[in-house]
């Protein structure tokens, strides 16, 4: 099948965001707006104001409420779709783990936004980072054209039958969000042919019938019209809540496979062809950069110059960071001697940032254990550069030769 | 304004929507009302419940209460929860793939509704969702052991407001709930008792006819909680309604213009002043209050909460053009 | 807790997706829980009113031949019904 002809449009990040969304038309938009995710509901409600989807927009008055309401309305079955950034994320914390174990198909943009206090409103992980234990798939967009493709890819993914699980489309405050980029977009019947319809997942439900109790198949979800009703968002003893927990985890391993299936597919419709992970110029590297979001646009500038100054360097970008692609990046790193792991963000009182103890585990029992040097980077939006990462590799070069990581922690930009 | 519609004979031919062999309590007014209520229903339904007593009691994994779906989210949001559900269905009819829109109902204890759960009510209530909140009132966090919550009356103990040497009881009032919903401008609002159930039963029949939401208020004397009999739950709640602690009206709004009416016990009562209890009569079944009579009598304190009860009910008579 | 033994599967793999609820509560049989009364109905005085099935938490009152009858599967005993009988036709025994 030939690549489809796409009509280049050039939007901010969160207008990228807007705009799949619209092609998506979800049965429900409850948002909340906080910068820098305003945009995606603003231009969101424009579309509704102006007829073109028929979406219901509902002007919830919390972030709390925005994924509440999406919950509710998942369960009907129907498609919802959110966005938030940092503080609306924190806010909606509890719901986060509801949704991914009532097993919900929804979908949210997060545009990265570092966590107060102090309040700041500029880009950074922390919260997606703290976000990473709740159960949603998280994928780390490098670009807006990215965030666009993903918006769409990830009803896909969180709707397969073998997954259910929520998903988190990343893109970093400001960066992205509100910085003008050419975007390719597909057309609206290709998108809803990429989507499709919902599938439907049955659960077997004991009902009483005349004389005792007979056991039916019914659709997993709120629908009055079914001839079994059905209960959902239960209460577990300790004799039944762990298998649940494991169950869920089940779908986060079928993830692995799937985000690869739907990346391909969409590969071919497009001609971009999205993975777990995306490495570049690592087949011959001794060192690697590796990291989530758009600094690793930065990061592969500085690859390039690099080279050109003779460093055996590459990069890895991780796209997925949940489920964790450990074989991914085991393949990918093969080779490689020493990794710089980069985060931007902090787990104050860890032993590393979150991105540089998943890499340490994933490594961990295997035979190839390169160097990892963790370097935080970009809190509250702090500008990292070209030179900063080719300092970055430098530093880990100096590490390799010292045949150890020379400190633990390293914090690329901060003053003193 | 339509009239009182459902006959106890309707009633009684409707199927129950809740199974038996539910968790609650023996003598659980709330089971009642729930039953109550879903006598009311009249077509497709879907129902939320927030989390507390009769949400625990009717999902423990694997079994379940419910012969409609159901879903529980969490503490503070049965309200958002339900505005994402009936902005769902709107969108499953605009797109054609239903012909019509289910009734929503929202089940919330008084701890999901005056304090945790405020806010997400508030905003469905301005967004104006179509659907009925029932608020089943037992007057404290029962599901956790007796709290307190915003809509304990003043003066009865709790296990966070208890009654001991220095403090008697709770000293905060009763948050005045379903006027702060009517004045909302919701279409329908009511309070309603088990102890006059054709009254709540057209109440619910009605808010569900309501276009936009609707929110019915209605008292839950507890066993447990409140310190009496299991046999009384029905008694005590009609002594709510007899003393005008508990006065059972409705509220209208229509073109911006709010409307009361007065029904039931409390009709007959504005009508007939003389048939008005002292609110001791009420106080006196209840543990909880049994410090206001033991081991000396608090007449101060049986005076400040009469007082309030007339306020309210001054206040009530008002609104209704019956002052 | 239930009344049928262990109401779980086996494995992990056969719980019902999300935790929905899979099995009736009419399974649990509620009657259990009484403490040595239980509610009798006296048919003579009984006027088929139906209060009983309204009022009573558990739906263990129903009309049956126009009569009201118990259901001490699930009765708990809490004595409403007798307490709000119009006609005084339920009384609370010793079982």
């Amino acid at each position: 099948m030939a690549v489809l002809e796409q009509k280049v449009v050039g939007m901010t990040g969160d207008e990228a965001v807007a705009y799949a969304i619209k092609q998506v038309e979800p049965d429900i938009v409850a948002a909340y707006p906080i910068t820098p995710q305003t945009i995606i509901v603003e231009r969101f409600s424009e579309y509704v104001a102006d007829g073109l989807v028929k979406t219901e927009f509902v002007a919830v008055e919390s972030e709390h409420s925005a994924l509440s309401a999406c919950v509710g309305a998942a369960a009907t079955g129907a498609r919802a779709f959110t966005a938030t950034a940092a503080q609306g994320l924190a806010l909606m914390w509890e719901i986060l783990y509801i949704a991914s174990s009532l097993r919900l198909p929804i979908v949210m943009a997060i545009v990265n936004r570092a966590l107060s206090a102090p309040i700041n409103i500029h880009a950074d992980h922390s919260d997606t980072m703290g976000a990473r234990d709740s159960g949603w798939i998280q994928l780390y967009c490098e670009n807006s054209q990215e965030a666009y493709d993903t918006c769409i890819q990830a009803w896909r993914i969180a709707e397969h039958p073998e997954v259910r699980l929520p998903v988190m489309v990343c893109l970093d405050g400001f960066v992205l969000s509100h910085t003008l980029e050419d975007i390719r977009t597909l057309p609206d019947d290709a998108v809803k042919r990429f989507i499709g319809k919902p599938p439907e997942v049955r659960v077997k439900v004991e009902v009483p019938v005349e004389g005792g109790t007979e056991i039916v198949d019914a659709p997993y979800k709120l629908d009055p019209w079914a001839p079994v009703p059905l209960t959902m968002g239960t209460f577990a003893m300790y004799d039944c809540y762990f298998e649940y927990k494991r169950q869920q985890e089940e779908g986060m391993k079928a993830a692995l496979r799937v985000i690869e299936e739907v990346g391909r597919e969409y590969g071919e419709l497009s001609g971009r062809y999205y993975g777990l992970v995306h490495p570049y110029r690592l087949e011959d590297a001794d060192v690697a950069i590796v990291g989530v979001g758009s600094s690793m646009g930065t990061a592969s500038v500085a690859v390039d110059e690099l080279r050109e100054e003779g460093y055996r360097v590459g990069l890895l970008r991780i796209r997925c960071f949940r489920p964790f692609p450990v074989d991914r990046v085991r393949e990918a790193l093969k080779n490689v001697k020493a990794v710089a792991v980069m985060d931007r963000a902090m787990s104050f009182g860890g032993p590393g940032g979150p991105l540089f103890m998943d890499m340490v585990a994933a490594f961990y029992g295997g035979a190839h254990r390169p160097l990892m040097a963790n370097f935080i980077y970009g809190l509250g939006g702090r500008d990292i550069s070209v030179a900063d990462f080719k300092q970055v590799v430098k530093t880990v070069y100096g590490d390799l030769e010292a045949g150890a990581v020379r400190e633990p922690m390293r914090y690329v930009g901060l003053r003193g | 304004m339509s009239s009182a519609r459902l006959k106890l004979k309707d009633v009684l031919a409707k199927e129950d929507l809740l199974y038996p062999g539910h968790r609650a309590c023996a003598g659980c007014v709330a089971a009642s009302v729930f039953r109550m209520v879903l006598k009311a229903t009249r077509g497709p339904t879907v129902a939320i419940s927030a989390t507390g007593c009769l949400e625990v009691a009717t999902s423990i994994l694997p079994y379940t209460s419910w012969k409609i779906p159901w879903i529980h989210n969490a503490f503070e949001n049965a309200a958002a929860t339900a505005a994402g559900i009936e902005a769902a269905f709107k969108a499953m009819k605009k797109k054609g793939l239903i012909d019509e829109i289910p009734d929503v109902i929202v089940f919330a204890g008084d701890g999901g509704t005056y304090d945790i759960g405020f806010q997400a009510l508030s905003g469905a209530l301005e967004r104006g969702h179509d659907f009925l909140y029932v608020l089943y009132d037992n007057e404290a966090y029962m599901n956790t052991g007796i709290q307190r919550s915003g809509g304990t009356p003043r003066f009865a103990w709790t296990t966070t407001s208890p009654a001991g040497e220095v403090i008697p009881g709770k000293l905060e009032w009763k948050k005045p709930i379903a006027h702060i919903v009517a004045e909302h401008r919701a279409p329908y609002t009511a309070t309603a008792s088990p102890s006059e159930p054709m009254d709540l039963i057209n109440k619910v029949r009605r808010g569900l006819e309501a276009e936009g939401p609707a929110f019915i208020h209605v008292i839950c004397p507890c066993p447990r909680g409140w310190r009496f009999p299991t046999n009384l739950g029905i008694k005590v709640a009609e002594l709510a309604v007899k003393t005008c602690f508990f006065p059972l009206w409705e509220a209208t709004c229509e073109d911006g213009e709010i409307r009361y009416r007065l029904t039931g016990t409390s009709l007959a009562i504005a009508k007939k002043p003389d048939l008005k209890l002292p609110v001791e009569e009420y106080l006196k079944l209840q543990g909880r209050f049994s410090h206001l009579f033991k081991p000396e009598r608090r007449e101060e304190l049986i005076k400040e909460i009469q007082a309030a009860v007339d306020a309210e009910w001054n206040y009530v008579l008002k609104r209704a053009g019956l002052a | 807790m239930a009344s049928e033994g262990m109401p779980f599967p086996p494995s992990w793999r056969e719980a019902p997706m999300g935790g929905a609820a899979y099995k009736p509560s009419t399974l649990l049989r509620t009657g259990t829980w009484r403490l040595g009364l239980k509610p009798v109905v006296d048919e003579e005085k009984c006027t088929g009113c139906g209060w009983c099935h309204i009022y009573c938490p558990d739906g263990a009152a129903n009309l049956v031949d126009g009569k009201a009858k118990i259901n001490y599967e699930y009765c708990k005993g809490c004595g409403i019904c007798a307490e709000q009988c119009p006609a005084g036709a339920i009384s609370m025994v010793k079982e």
